[in-house]
């Protein structure tokens, strides 16, 4: 049971983010820009980012929502696994490497950030913009976890639910659905996603 | 010195925010909305959770920055909220902030630290769903400010003055762009 009183069809996030619109709403801005806006990253790419960060916070929503919408941006489900294991052995290129390793810093505190690390990413190939918008996504993911976890929503075990999420987080992005939410609601008090 | 080159030299949080205009708008959005709302807890009380939140983190600039806002508010009471910052539960607060500071400390942590009987606590002392969520959000909004600051090793001034003269600006005119596009306050 949540702490505070949730729509019941609204499990994770969403259903906080519909508690309170107008904090919702710059929450929302902020992740469309760095998760789906003009980068030189791909969404794939970033989706890692926020699954990394979400898999060490142990936040269970955030970390299977956003292995979904990985999957669906990177057509296989094999990176993501690999990542949330062992970040160095990953197929992934050598600069999401050690960016990847940067927001893994960033998770346990700001600064835990070691000019090495920064280096790194530099020696890579990795741009001043990368690196801020890893630092920035990962910063936003220790928001997200926090505030899905410290008001304890309700967390779907049907791994249905988060294809379906994946899928919303594909098309939709991050922006509040056009219609709202009500079409989510079921007779039965299943869980829809989309 | 800054980990990329923000090609400004802007204190803390605002040479980032310059660097990427475009995400700090939300990011100032977000800030007007949580520690300035007038409905439930005061932005005094607000900033209070966002200073002590930012202690934990070890986050000097905006520790020093968010306790010199609160104290815009508490008539210069610079005291009490240094108190806050390390001795909450021996400050002369009320018992409702007390335990909603104690709900941001669990945050810091983890959102997983957060205690039913914590929640419990807070509702005897008075305190409101919607004030439960504000200061959750709150704590974990402070999660990210502080990780992009430090993450990135923004300028952090050892003038302490300055920052008086920011928390002022602040009060007064709230968070938002104008904090890094208009001319930096002057101490006095």
């Amino acid at each position: 049971m949540s702490y505070i009183p949730l729509e019941q069809h609204l499990p994770g996030i969403t259903g906080l983010l519909e508690y309170r619109k107008d904090s919702g709403a710059p929450i929302r801005e902020l992740t469309q820009i760095l998760l789906r806006g003009e980068s030189t990253l791909t969404a794939g790419e970033r989706e890692l980012i926020a699954t990394v960060v979400s898999s060490r916070n142990e936040c269970r929503f955030c970390t299977a929502a956003h292995t979904a919408a990985a999957n669906i941006l990177l057509e296989n489900t094999d990176t993501v696994e690999a990542v949330k294991q062992d970040i160095d052995t990953a197929p992934v290129s050598d600069k999401l490497k050690t960016l990847l390793h940067i927001a893994a810093l960033v998770q346990i505190s700001g600064k835990a950030v070691t000019a090495e690390a920064i280096t790194a990413a530099k020696q890579a190939g990795a741009t001043d913009r990368e690196i801020h918008d890893t630092v920035l996504i990962a910063a936003l993911f220790c928001l997200y976890n926090r505030y899905v976890d410290g008001l304890a929503t309700m967390t779907p075990t049907d791994p249905a639910f988060y294809e379906g999420l994946g899928q919303r987080l594909k098309q939709h992005g991050y922006n509040r659905l056009p219609q709202g939410y009500d079409h989510l609601k079921t007779k039965d008090n299943t869980l829809k996603s989309i | 010195m800054p980990h990329i080159n923000l090609d400004n030299d802007l204190p803390g949080i605002r040479g980032l925010l310059s660097f990427r205009p475009e995400t700090a708008g939300p990011m100032g959005q977000l800030a007007n909305i949580l520690l300035r709302d007038d409905e439930g807890i005061s932005r005094a009380e607000r900033e209070l959770i966002a200073t002590h939140v930012s202690y934990l983190n070890d986050c000097f600039y905006c520790h020093t920055s968010h306790g010199a806002t609160a104290c815009q508010y508490l008539n210069g009471d610079k005291a009490l909220v240094d108190q806050v910052r390390k001795d909450y539960r021996n400050a002369p607060i009320s018992e409702k902030l007390k335990s909603l500071i104690t709900i941001a400390a669990s945050v810091q942590k983890s959102g997983k630290a957060v205690t039913p009987g914590q929640i419990d606590d807070a509702r005897r002392h008075g305190a409101s769903d919607r004030e439960i969520h504000d200061t959750v959000l709150i704590a974990a909004a402070f999660c990210m400010f502080n990780r992009y600051v430090d993450g990135l090793a923004a300028k952090t001034p050892m003038d302490l003055a300055s920052y008086d003269a920011r928390g002022r600006q602040i009060a007064e005119k709230g968070y938002g762009n104008h904090i890094f596009s208009t001319p930096q306050p002057v101490s006095i």
